[in-house]
C-alpha cells in the first residue's frame, strides 16, 4: 500500500474501532447514551496513607452510619495485603486494617455510594446527665455569669443552646464570653465550647461530624455539628451560625469526640475524603457493571477508576476535542493564534471560570501584563530573567485578583489561580514582540484571535453531553484522533485564502 | 481558484513541504550561518559577514566585532519573517543611525544582541547566534521604487526549476524591511526578461509605490539572468525541493543571496496574478531527469516566461533540448 492512502485507512479504522465500541456498549450492554437526569447519588472515597513506623501496622477508619437524610450502599474496600474486619453496633462503626509488618507506604482505601434518603431514623440512644465540669478561677465564675445571663433569655434547653450559640458569636466585646473565645476558631472548638456550658446546666450535647455533598470535592472538609438533648428528641444547631435543623446536603459520618482515622506503629500522612456527584444513569451502569466483569470492553470506562482520577480524566478526555476546533480553525479556516494549543488550555480554564468572567480575567490580565512588560523592557532584562519576571507578576496579578475579587464577595477570582499563568505569560510576551515589530493593531488583533479561538474551543468541551461521553465512552477520543489524523490531509485552500487569493479566482483572473 | 492553479498553505505544506524538503536539509536554510557557507562553498555570492555574536558578554564588546564599520546589519541566525533585523546605516561615536534615520544608542544595540542570542526571535525560543552582516548598497537602478531598505528579489525554485518570481519593494510601512507581511510591496517579474508586471500591498494591487509615486511595472530588473541561474544553483547547495531564494543587487558586487527559505509564502501568486500549482504541475510532468542548472533556466524561462502566454505546451521544448 502506499504511504499516501494509508492515512485514509488509518483514520477510518480509528473511526470504526471508536464507532463500534461505543455501538457495542449502547446496544449491547444497554449503556444510556444521554445521562438522564431521574436522580442523584454521590461517590464517597475516603483515601488513607500511611507510612510505616516499626513492628506491626494497625489502622482503623470509623466508616458512615446510616442516618437521616442519607443512606450508604455498595461498599467496598480496598486493602492492599492487610486483613480488614468490621465492627459493628447502631451508633457506630469501625474497619480495622492490620498487618504483621509493612516496609513502604501504603494506601487504603474506603468507597461507598450514597443515595438520599427521607426515612427518619434514630439518632442516638437516650444520653446520659452530664455532670458539671469543675473549674478554676477566673473560669468558674465567668462561667456562672454568663450561664446566667444565658438562663435569663431563654426558656428551655433548645432556647438555652441557640442562645449560646448565638452570644459565641456576637459578644465579641463581653469580658466573660471572651475569656473562654480566646484560641476558639473552628465550628469543633465552637461546638466543644458549647458542650461544657451547656454541661454546667445538665444539659446533655453531643459532637457531631460529616461531609456536605453538594458538589464534587477532591478533598471534602470534615463539619462538626452540635447536637443538643432536650429531654426528648436531639436536635442539631450549626455551631457557628447558631442555625437549628441539619441542612440538607450534610451527611453526618460519625458521632463523638474520636476521630476519623487512627493508626499504631506508622504514621497518617494524608487522609483525604472526595465526592463525586452521579446521576443515577450512572447506578444503572454500576448495576450492570457486575454482571458484565467477563465483558472486557464493558470495562474500558473511567467508572472504575478511583474518584479524584476520574475527575482529572474527565479534564484530560475533553483536551482532544478542544484540540480538534484548533485543528479546524486553524487549516480550515486559516485563524492563527499565540502558540499553537495555547487556545486549549486557556478554554480549560474557563471551565473554572465560566466565559464571560474567563474572557474578563484574561483581558484584565494580560494588559496588565503587558504594562508591566512595556515596562521591564526598559530595563533591558535578559530574555530568561525577563520571561520570569512576567511570570512572577501574572502569579501577582492573579493573587491580587482573588484578594480583590474576595473582597468584594464576587467568588470567581478565586478559580483565576487555575489559569495557566505561563501560558499568559508567553502570550503576553509574544503580544509585546509583535506589538514593537508589527504594531499595536496586528498585535491586538492576534490576541483576540487567540480569545476566539479559545472561546470557540470552550464552547465545544463545556457541552454537558461530551462530559458524559468521555467518561463513559472514552473510545470517542478514537473517532476525534480519526477525524484528526483525515484532517491532516486536508490539503484544499482555507477559509481566510478564498479572501485572500479572491484576485485569482474566476476564469480569468486580472 | 483551484482550476487557476492557486496554491493554498495546506497544500504547499502537504504536498510540496513535507514531500520535496526533506528534514535533514531544514538546518541548512534555517540557520543562516550555515547556509551562508554552503553557498559560499559553491561559489554564490553573498553578502560578507563582519562577525558572529554567540555569547553573551560578546554583546558589551560589540566595539571589537564591529571593528571599522560603520554600516552593518544585525540578524538572528534562526530568525524568520525578517523578525529581529536591525540596520544600521551610520555610526556617530556612541550613536548609530537605523535604517529609517533614527538614533539608535549603542546600549539599544548591545539590548538586541542579546535579545536575539537568548532566542527571542528564533523558533522555539532556542539560544541563537547574531550574525552582523556588512550592509548591501543597493543598485540605484531601483531608487525610485524604494524607501529607505534594500529591496530584494525573490525567486521560488523547484526541485532546481525556477519557477516564479518577484521583487519586494521596503515602504515606510515596513521599516525598511523587504518582507511582505511587514507592508513591503511585492511586485511580480517575468521570469524570462525580468520586466515588473505589477505590485500587491498586502493583499490588494498596487501600480504605484506608495512612499515616491513611481510606476511599478515596466521595469527591468538588472542582472536578471544571473540572479535566475544563481537561485536554480541553490537546489545544489542545499537539496530543498521546495525552495524560496532570496536575492539582493549591490552596487559594488551585483546579485548577493541574502537567504533561502525553506516555507516561502505564497503572496507571490498575488504579486504574478498567477497561481504556482500549474507551474509546478509543470515540472513534476518533466519526471525524474538530472539536468544541470544552465538546462533548467533555459527551460524555465521558455515554459514560463511570458506571462501573457502562460499556458504553454512543454512538450515541444522538451524534444527540441
Amino acid at each position: 500500500m502506499t504511504r499516501s492512502r494509508q492515512w485514509v485507512v488509518l483514520s477510518l479504522l480509528l473511526v470504526l474501532l471508536g464507532g463500534i465500541t461505543f455501538a457495542y456498549k449502547v446496544v449491547r450492554l444497554g449503556y444510556p447514551v444521554l445521562p438522564d437526569e431521574t436522580g442523584e447519588q454521590w461517590l464517597v472515597q475516603a483515601r488513607l496513607e500511611i507510612e510505616p513506623v516499626k513492628g506491626p501496622v494497625r489502622a482503623s477508619l470509623l466508616l458512615p452510619v446510616r442516618s437521616t437524610g442519607f443512606t450508604v450502599t455498595n461498599e467496598s474496600f480496598i486493602s492492599r495485603d492487610f486483613g480488614l474486619t468490621l465492627e459493628e453496633n447502631m451508633f457506630r462503626r469501625q474497619a480495622d486494617w492490620a498487618i504483621r509488618s509493612l516496609d513502604s507506604d501504603r494506601v487504603l482505601y474506603y468507597r461507598a455510594t450514597v443515595i438520599r434518603d427521607t426515612r427518619n431514623s434514630r439518632f442516638a440512644n437516650r444520653p446520659e446527665i452530664p455532670s458539671a465540669p469543675e473549674l478554676d478561677e477566673p473560669w468558674a465564675s465567668a462561667m456562672a455569669d454568663l450561664v446566667q445571663e444565658v438562663k435569663t433569655e431563654s426558656a428551655d434547653a433548645q432556647s438555652f443552646a441557640a442562645e449560646i450559640l448565638d452570644h459565641l458569636q456576637n459578644s465579641p466585646d463581653d469580658a466573660n464570653w471572651n475569656l473562654f473565645l480566646e484560641g476558639v476558631e473552628s465550628s469543633l472548638d465552637y461546638a466543644r465550647l458549647a458542650q461544657s456550658i451547656l454541661a454546667m446546666e445538665q444539659i446533655p450535647s453531643m459532637l457531631v461530624h460529616g461531609i456536605l455533598l453538594n458538589n464534587d470535592v477532591q478533598r471534602s472538609a470534615i463539619h462538626t455539628m452540635l447536637a443538643v438533648w432536650d429531654g426528648e428528641h436531639w436536635m442539631l444547631f450549626d455551631p457557628q451560625t447558631g442555625q437549628q435543623g441539619r441542612p440538607e446536603e450534610f451527611m453526618i459520618w460519625w458521632r463523638g469526640m474520636e476521630t476519623l482515622a487512627g493508626v499504631s506503629g506508622a504514621l497518617i500522612n494524608d487522609l483525604q475524603i472526595s465526592v463525586k456527584r452521579r446521576l443515577r444513569s450512572s447506578l444503572d451502569l454500576a448495576a450492570q457493571r457486575t454482571e458484565l466483569k467477563d465483558s472486557f470492553i464493558g470495562r474500558i470506562s473511567l467508572l472504575h477508576l478511583p474518584v479524584q482520577t476520574q475527575s482529572v480524566y474527565e479534564v484530560l478526555l475533553l483536551v482532544p476535542f478542544g484540540i480538534l476546533v484548533i485543528v479546524v480553525l486553524r487549516n480550515f479556516v486559516g485563524l492563527s493564534s499565540f502558540g499553537t494549543f495555547a487556545p486549549v488550555l486557556i478554554a480549560l480554564a474557563f471551565r473554572e471560570t465560566e466565559l464571560v468572567k474567563g474572557i474578563l480575567l484574561f483581558m484584565m490580565i494580560v494588559s496588565m501584563g503587558l504594562v508591566f512588560r512595556f515596562y521591564l523592557e526598559r530595563l533591558r532584562l535578559l530574555l530568561v530573567p525577563r520571561l520570569a519576571a512576567v511570570v512572577t507578576i501574572v502569579v501577582l496579578l492573579m493573587t491580587a485578583i482573588s484578594l480583590f475579587s474576595d473582597r468584594m464577595g464576587v467568588e470567581t477570582g478565586l478559580s483565576v489561580s487555575l489559569f495557566p499563568m505561563v501560558i499568559i505569560s508567553m502570550v503576553i510576551e509574544r503580544m509585546s514582540i509583535v506589538w514593537e515589530e508589527r504594531g499595536a493593531m496586528t498585535s491586538i488583533q492576534e490576541g483576540l484571535g487567540s480569545l476566539l479561538m479559545a472561546s470557540l474551543a470552550y464552547s465545544v468541551i463545556s457541552i454537558d453531553v461530551l462530559e458524559y461521553w468521555v467518561t463513559v465512552f472514552p473510545e470517542v477520543n478514537l473517532i476525534v484522533l480519526g477525524l484528526i489524523v483525515a484532517l491532516g490531509r486536508y490539503t484544499g485552500f482555507r477559509l481566510t485564502e478564498l479572501i485572500r487569493f479572491r484576485q485569482l479566482a474566476g476564469s480569468n483572473p486580472l | 481558484m483551484r482550476s487557476n492553479g492557486v496554491l493554498g498553505l495546506n497544500r504547499r505544506n502537504g504536498d510540496y513541504i513535507l514531500k520535496m524538503n526533506d528534514r535533514r536539509f531544514f538546518p541548512l536554510v534555517d540557520d543562516k550561518v550555515l547556509c551562508k557557507e554552503r553557498l559560499q562553498e559553491r561559489g554564490l555570492a553573498v553578502p560578507e559577514l563582519i562577525a558572529l555574536a554567540r555569547y553573551m558578554q560578546q554583546a558589551s564588546h560589540l566595539g571589537d566585532l564591529l571593528g571599522t564599520h560603520n554600516e552593518f546589519v544585525i540578524k538572528p541566525a534562526h530568525g524568520s519573517g525578517g523578525d529581529g533585523i536591525l540596520v544600521i546605516k551610520d555610526r556617530k561615536a556612541d550613536y548609530f543611525v537605523d535604517s529609517d534615520g533614527n538614533l539608535v544608542k549603542r546600549a539599544d544595540l548591545e539590548h538586541h544582541v542579546t535579545n536575539v542570542i537568548g532566542g527571542l526571535y528564533s523558533l522555539g525560543g532556542q539560544p541563537d547566534v547574531a550574525m552582523i552582516e556588512s550592509l548591501v548598497h543597493f543598485d540605484p537602478a531601483f531608487a525610485g521604487l524604494t524607501y529607505h531598505g534594500v529591496p530584494d528579489i525573490r525567486v521560488i525554485v523547484y526541485r532546481g526549476y525556477p519557477v516564479m518570481a518577484m521583487v519586494r519593494l521596503p515602504t515606510r510601512e515596513s521599516h525598511g524591511k523587504a518582507n511582505l507581511h511587514q507592508g513591503a510591496i511585492g511586485v511580480g517579474v517575468d521570469l524570462a526578461t525580468g520586466i515588473t508586471v505589477g505590485g500587491v500591498s498586502g493583499n490588494s494591487p498596487v501600480s504605484l509605490h506608495p512612499d515616491t509615486g513611481s510606476e511599478i511595472s515596466g521595469f527591468q530588473v538588472p542582472h536578471w539572468s544571473s540572479i535566475v541561474s544563481m537561485a536554480a544553483q541553490c537546489f545544489e547547495a542545499v537539496e530543498l525541493g521546495y525552495l524560496g531564494v532570496d536575492i539582493v543587487l549591490d552596487e559594488r558586487h551585483g546579485p548577493l543571496i541574502l537567504e533561502l527559505n525553506a516555507r516561502p509564502g505564497l503572496n507571490i501568486q498575488i504579486a504574478n496574478r498567477r497561481g504556482l500549482r500549474l507551474r509546478l504541475d509543470a515540472v513534476d510532468g518533466l519526471g525524474q531527469r538530472e539536468e544541470s542548472p544552465e538546462w533548467r533556466v533555459e527551460w524555465a524561462c521558455r515554459a514560463f516566461g511570458d506571462p501573457r502566454t502562460d499556458l504553454f505546451n512543454p512538450e515541444p521544448l522538451l524534444s527540441g533540448s
